[in-house]
């Protein structure tokens, strides 16, 4: 069936939270490595200096930056009462996401 | 679920979210003004360990992810896998548990 | 043109038709082609031909649409038109669903008016400039197409889900200042598969052929259940 933009923003909005509910623990984790020491963390650290953990880097603040976009999107589209401007909000979504991404991109 | 359970439920979630959209915002700033030159160890506990201000802020960000992420994780697992009953309700009250734990368990190691 | 139409049930199969263009027509006018000279075995539903009755609606070339109010110049795509039964309704024959599932919803959602007066009482004045009038107007034309439905993703994904119509028909009420059951409804559609099943995808008010916006009176309804739920009443 087609689809138009809102859907689309929903399914990156849902895949997004898929792919932070599962990142969050390892995150958790590895930050939890400081408990056996500065070197611990470092080492930690070192290893994400590779080209792969890299992009997986940028891949999950993507993520993070889509997530906050499309749930503004829909407390605007809950709590506001609107007519007609779903395809701003949803071209907002995208735009902020893309934003976010090239900061990350430029300062990495 | 009952009605007032629902509602309940998605109150959480809503309430939550503003919470994590203002956390979120300025997560995102405090990263993309980290990673300029590259992170190292003593640099991240350096802006961490003793930070009240800094402890407050991502407890409250780690708590609200941990409300936020199951209910989340509720709607996906009806929809898309049709998981129903008490083994869903434990699988998410537990990953809720972890989350939280897990979350102030780091929060703490980069503070203390 | 080339038309592709669905025979069958749940198993079945599209068949191939030649149909001459002509002009103004539509696709409700293709299937009327096909079933008196080329197929009288098709089945299909209609009865207004004007947009009012709701009966018509079908899935062409991937989305729910009326079919009688939908040119083919509009729809067209590489000369080919593809029809089918509307999504999420279970098929009863070709281009016929058993809309059952949907009205019960209607039901579910307490979508009958109860008023207090009785016909000895004189008229409730409801003001036309009243701020609930007018978001009664802005859902109150459904024909109950099941377009909406049709269209929904949530109902696709958990078929409990009550729905963009049905729900879009308790807030007309809600809204209603004459009626009694406010609380009863708003529990009604609060509950399991209810309002907060709704994830603002928007499909609803994209196809909705009367432009009505259910995703709109969905938040409304969500708000309307904040608000009961912090004064302790549902």
């Amino acid at each position: 069936m087609r689809k138009e933009s809102s859907y689309w923003v929903a399914i990156v909005h849902r895949l997004s939270g898929i792919a932070l509910a599962i990142y969050l623990p390892v995150h958790f984790w590895a930050l939890s490595r400081a408990l056996e020491g500065e070197a611990a963390l470092e080492s930690f650290l070192a290893w994400t200096d590779d080209a792969l953990v890299k992009a997986g880097e940028w891949g999950i603040v993507i993520a993070l930056a889509a997530h906050l976009a499309g749930g503004l999107r829909v407390l605007a589209l809950e709590f506001l009462p609107w007519t007609g401007w779903q395809k701003t909000l949803a071209a907002g979504a995208a735009a902020l996401t893309v934003a976010v991404g090239l900061a990350f991109a430029l300062a990495l | 679920m009952s009605a007032r359970g629902e509602t309940a439920l998605w109150i959480a979630q809503r309430a939550s979210a503003a919470v994590l959209g203002l956390c979120a915002i300025v997560h995102l700033a405090v990263i993309i003004y980290a990673v300029q030159g590259g992170l190292s160890a003593a640099e991240i506990l350096g802006r961490t360990r003793g930070n009240l201000a800094w402890l407050a802020f991502y407890s409250i960000f780690v708590l609200a992810a941990a409300v936020h992420a199951p209910i989340g994780l509720r709607a996906i697992v009806i929809e898309w896998l049709g998981w129903r009953g008490r083994s869903r309700t434990g699988f998410l009250v537990i990953f809720a548990a972890l989350l939280g734990w897990l979350g102030m368990r780091a929060v703490f190691a980069v503070f203390l | 043109m080339k038309v592709a139409v669905w025979k069958g049930a749940a198993q079945g199969s599209f068949q191939e038709f030649d149909v001459p263009r002509q002009p103004s027509q539509t696709v409700l006018d293709v299937v009327t082609y096909i079933q008196r000279r080329l197929d009288s075995s098709l089945a299909y539903r209609y009865a207004c031909r004007v947009g009012m009755c709701g009966s018509c609606a079908m899935t062409v070339n991937g989305v729910p649409r009326w079919t009688c109010r939908t040119h083919v110049d509009k729809v067209l795509h590489n000369e080919a038109l593809r029809i089918e039964p509307l999504k999420n309704l279970p098929i009863i024959r070709d281009l016929v669903t058993d809309m059952s599932a949907f009205f019960d919803k209607w039901a579910r959602a307490k979508g009958q008016f109860a008023g207090s007066r009785t016909k000895r009482d004189a008229f409730a004045p409801i003001a036309s400039s009243s701020p609930e009038r007018a978001d009664i107007d802005a859902g109150i034309e459904c024909i109950g197409c099941a377009v909406c439905y049709s269209a929904c993703d949530v109902v696709a994904w958990n078929p409990d889900y009550l729905g963009p119509a049905a729900l879009n028909r308790a807030w007309t009420l809600v809204k209603d200042t004459r009626d009694q059951r406010t609380v009863e409804r708003l529990r009604a559609v609060a509950g399991d598969a209810g309002v907060h099943s709704c994830h603002t995808h928007m499909s609803c008010t994209e196809r909705c052929p009367k432009r009505i916006s259910p995703t709109a009176g969905i938040a409304g309804l969500k708000r309307a259940i904040l608000k009961s739920a912090l004064k302790g009443e549902l």
